[in-house]
């Protein structure tokens, strides 16, 4: 501790390098922060998928309709606890941007299929009581600025009135949250009987099951089974684990892991030049200084971890503002304008933000400062 | 460090030789040298540029090795020690003062002074009395505050003589000491090497050009060629 | 002597922080520009396609098959020796695994007629025959054969519980239509039981002025309820959110990217202008003006910037020119397969951006140096 001192004062040297320098750091981990966030927003449903939920649906594709007989059926294969329908209704509220999930299902399956989804028995009373009834996350909710007691008006993409209408009305009764950070809140629920009969053709028609099992490790084998009742049938079915699913899907909008990490080595390597430089160049500056240390006593592991100790104080300052400054960025929303599902720095990923600080303080301080160590005390001081 | 041998010798330097490599060239420094200093002396070393004064000094400080021989300080083959176990040696048992004061830039006086005694396992504020009391006997104690940039050249070299004695060393080694100072500064400085030594015992080697200086010494040596005499180098 | 392997090195770190900068900017927006070549490029301006009202894609649309043979009527639409050149088309989805990660991905598959190699000039085939119309036969873009596993021709595709062989594969300009699967329509009808329904009516123009006429004709026909736009007007709706959402993010990527290098180039220029104050306060000292001073510290920022920036650019355009990907066209909800495209736009923008940084980078310490008191200068070191 007593050799802090030291540090600082090395570092108020030269103030406008040093701050320079942090800036440039702390640029670097702000923009980690944030393009975590933005990993995140793709990969949050992998992580928080249910282990013991299967997603089936059409096999030839997402887009093709299974009837709802086959929830009967499907409750009834071995290993199956419970199955519930759901449907992509795909409408548009007010403009096209304003994308986010609507889909009808029935409203107790809700609740008993999603624990994730929190929402008081008010609510839920509510939404079983009204049949033009709607519960939204609280992602959107906020996004838009409703309120429970809302009538929420959507333009119809797909699914067209019986009446020949295009708009359907909702009445927004309840509200849900998040039982965990990475929960999507920004879906919206219908009734699928309102739906069923509302709807101008497709009935009894419904787009894919969510089906809970007993026990995630036989996961694979009851979804084989799933397939295998509906073989040769006109519907075939594909289930899968709902985090395959879920994964299956970010992946075709892109690599977007590779493609963030790419940028992010391309930051960090270029910050890394940076600092790198910065403290090969405290370091040469002051060849004399550090030989007179050793000469009064210091050792040459002492002098080392007071070059690295400066390095770390430098990134460490720039890292943990920039990290602290990403995080609030993130907080302010994010960059598509609500689009992503969930958007927030995880604390696993915080966590790798401080290993990268003392990666990046070692890297960049290891070099000047095993200079300084081997530095030999006549010659230095010769000079 | 105490003087423990019998005959009162604190610094014995045993037929030690010491060369350089310039490029491919080898360069002797100094040649089978023998020295004794007694405890308590003020040694004036004098000698033309590049007579090896310095060399000698370094080596006697334990900052450089020789090439062959031996050096011993109260008893301590200081050639012998590790380089771990050499600085710390160097931190407990001998005073430093340069002809460019060496001071740290980014510290003040007090905390330039209070240097050496973070080595040590002094509390916060023993290692604040210690520094101040130093600054003390070199007079400086107003000027504590100030950055080495705000003091004079004398006001430096008397912080950096602060600097060597603070952690009390029976030896003080000054290189050039008065080099770069006026004569009325240059007075300054050696009235207080003076004082410590006859004060406080402090047995002191300075390596100078300025036979002025020379002659506060209570002995004055003539290296030349590698040699040391009694006699000045015609 | 040392001060100038110093300044190499320094020199060197702010060169190569902004070739990153450049990269990286250069390196993203590559693939917005991609996703827009593919979607836009593939326009014609006397093309257009007919949705049924309301619907924002082909997925969404629906067409009664009498519907399409009304709109085939409407004026200003050119004709060859079949008749007009219109073709109804069926657009549905279908699972096919990705070749980079073996996850289904939504390939589009087009139920099409006669006429719809006739309405899309840039249709060619590459290798193999077309498929033979009224059998269970398709033909697969360049694009989709490349990103997608199994489609190799020989292979086949599974639809519901027939195997369709792929006999052809076809080129488009690298337009969209190369992420497809193609198919005639009477075949996809029924496996999909579509009834006699189609989801789109693409058109070929007399002339691009004919459009407004064509238009008039069917937005004011009492029997149908359906949406006109120009080709270019609907790709360019389709490729929107991908391309703003890519260049948003790109940009606020590069920004911030660049601010770093600009503390870097800072660092730099303050080094050079204080490794140089002796020098520059003799020059002064000499009579000479600020002004040139200024000048040399700022063009040692730009030239090190302009080099950044070529080296930058050029790294972008090796690594990601011409790289092929997929995504996910929301709007259709199906994939389309893409190249990165580096164009010279891109390039200038890049080492534009460079310069920009070069000059931040260099103008304070500049005037710095330019401002610094003579005497006091050259009394320092």
């Amino acid at each position: 501790m007593k050799y802090l001192y030291l540090i600082f004062s090395s570092l108020r040297r030269k103030k406008l390098r040093t701050g320079l320098t942090i800036l440039s750091i702390m640029v670097a981990f702000v923009l980690f922060g944030y393009l975590t966030a933005i990993r995140q927003a793709f990969v949050a449903g992998v992580e928080v998928a249910g282990a013991d939920r299967l997603i089936v649906r059409h096999k030839v594709s997402l887009v093709q309709l299974l009837p709802q007989s086959y929830e009967s059926r499907i409750e009834q294969i071995k290993g199956v606890e419970n199955a519930a329908h759901a449907t992509w209704f795909g409408g548009i509220y007010q403009e096209p941007r304003n994308f986010f999930a609507q889909m009808p299902m029935v409203p107790e399956e809700i609740f008993s299929m999603f624990p994730e989804y929190v929402i008081s028995d008010e609510h839920q009373a509510e939404f079983l009581a009204t049949r033009s009834g709607a519960i939204a996350g609280r992602g959107i909710v906020e996004r838009f600025g409703w309120k429970v007691g809302d009538r929420i008006p959507i333009q119809a993409t797909i699914w067209g009135k019986k009446d020949g209408g295009r708009t359907w009305e909702f009445d927004l009764v309840g509200i849900y949250d998040g039982a965990e950070k990475g929960t999507d809140t920004s879906q919206f629920f219908f009734r699928y009987d309102f739906f069923d009969e509302t709807r101008a053709f497709g009935q009894g028609q419904v787009g894919w099951y969510t089906v809970k099992v007993s026990d995630p490790d036989r996961a694979a084998e009851i979804a084989a089974a799933i397939d295998a009742e509906f073989a040769n049938s006109p519907q075939e079915t594909k289930a899968e684990p709902e985090g395959a699913f879920v994964q299956g899907f970010a992946n075709q909008i892109g690599n977007i892991g590779f493609i963030i990490m790419s940028i992010m080595t391309a930051v960090f390597f270029t910050i890394l030049l940076v600092a790198g430089n910065t403290m090969a160049y405290t370091v040469r500056e002051r060849i004399s200084e550090l030989a007179v240390l050793k000469a009064l006593g210091f050792t040459d592991r002492g002098v080392l971890s007071l070059v690295l100790g400066e390095s770390l104080s430098l990134t460490a300052v720039g890292g943990v503002i920039g990290l602290i400054l990403a995080w609030l960025l993130v907080s302010m929303g994010d960059p598509t304008q609500g689009s992503f599902p969930v958007f927030y720095i995880p604390t696993r990923d915080l966590l790798t933000g401080v290993f990268l600080i003392a990666a990046m303080a070692f890297v960049a301080g290891i070099i000047p400062a095993i200079q300084a160590q081997r530095l030999q005390i006549a010659d230095a001081l010769r000079r | 460090m105490t003087a423990d041998d019998a005959d009162g010798i604190l610094v014995r330097v045993g037929q030690v030789d010491k060369e350089f490599k310039r490029g491919s060239e080898v360069v002797h420094v100094l040649g089978g040298l023998d020295l004794e200093i007694p405890n308590g002396e003020f040694l004036a070393l004098m000698g033309p540029s590049g007579s090896g004064k310095s060399t000698l000094l370094n080596l006697i400080g334990g900052l450089d090795r020789p090439s062959e021989g031996s050096v011993e300080v109260g008893g301590q083959r200081v050639d012998q020690l590790s380089a771990r176990k050499l600085a710390t040696w160097r931190a407990r048992h001998v005073g430093l003062v340069f002809q460019f004061y060496n001071l740290m830039p980014v510290l003040n006086a007090q905390k330039n002074v209070e240097l050496p005694l973070l080595l040590t396992r002094l509390s916060r504020s023993e290692r604040k009395k210690r520094a101040s009391l130093a600054l003390d006997i070199v007079g400086l104690s107003h000027r504590a505050g100030h950055y080495p940039r705000q003091l004079s050249g004398g006001e430096q070299q008397r912080t950096g003589i602060a600097r060597a004695i603070v952690t009390d060393p029976t030896l003080l080694l000054c290189d050039e000491p008065t080099g770069d100072l006026d004569r009325k500064s240059g007075d300054e400085v050696l009235d207080l090497l003076q004082a410590l030594n006859k004060e406080q015992g402090k047995t002191i080697i300075m390596v100078t050009h300025d036979n002025h200086a020379a002659n506060r010494a209570s002995r004055i040596l003539y290296l030349n060629k590698g040699q040391l005499s009694i006699d000045p180098v015609d | 002597m040392r001060s100038v392997s110093q300044r190499k090195g320094s020199s060197a770190a702010a060169l190569f922080g902004i070739a990153g900068v450049v990269a990286v900017m250069v390196g993203v927006l590559s693939i917005a520009q991609g996703v827009r070549k593919t979607m836009d490029g593939s326009a014609v301006d006397e093309n257009a396609i007919v949705l049924r009202s309301g619907a924002d894609s082909e997925m969404m649309s629906g067409l009664a098959g009498d519907d399409t043979r009304i709109i085939a009527e409407a004026p200003g639409i050119a004709r060859n020796g079949d008749g007009a050149l219109a073709s109804p088309e069926l657009f549905v989805i279908i699972n096919l695994p990705m070749r980079s990660t073996g996850t289904d991905a939504n390939v589009p598959l087009r139920g099409v007629q006669g006429q719809a190699t006739a309405v899309r000039d840039s249709f060619q085939l590459v290798a193999g025959r077309m498929f033979e119309w009224g059998l269970n036969e398709v033909i697969v873009g360049t694009g989709a054969q490349e990103e997608f596993a199994g489609l190799e021709i020989g292979s086949s595709i599974e639809v519901g519980q027939d195997n369709w062989p792929v006999v052809g594969a076809f080129s488009a300009r690298g337009g969209i239509a190369e992420s497809e699967i193609w198919v005639d329509a009477a075949v996809l009808q029924p496996a999909f039981r579509r009834g006699n329904s189609f989801q789109s009516v693409a058109v070929k123009l007399e002339s691009p002025q004919a459009y407004d006429e064509f238009k008039n004709s069917l937005t004011s026909d009492p029997r149908l309820n359906v949406k006109p736009q120009r080709e270019a007007e609907y790709y360019a709706s389709q490729s929107r959110t991908v391309y703003n959402m890519i260049t948003g993010l790109g940009t606020l990527i590069a920004v911030i990217m660049g601010l770093g290098a600009v503390f870097g180039a800072l660092n730099t220029m303050y080094t050079a202008v204080s490794s140089r104050t002796r020098e520059i306060a003799t020059l002064r000292a000499l009579g000479f003006h600020s002004t040139p001073v200024i000048i040399s510290v700022l063009s040692e920022s730009l030239v090190l910037a302009f080099a950044g920036g070529l080296i930058g650019a050029g790294l972008a355009w090796l690594a990601f020119d011409g790289f092929r990907a997929a995504t996910l066209n929301w709007s259709s909800f199906s994939a389309i397969t893409f190249a990165f495209d580096v164009n010279a736009d891109l390039l200038a923008q890049g080492i534009i951006f460079a310069l920009l940084i070069g000059l931040a980078g260099g103008l304070f310490p500049a005037i710095r140096a330019a401002r610094q008191p003579v005497a006091q200068a050259l009394r320092e070191l």
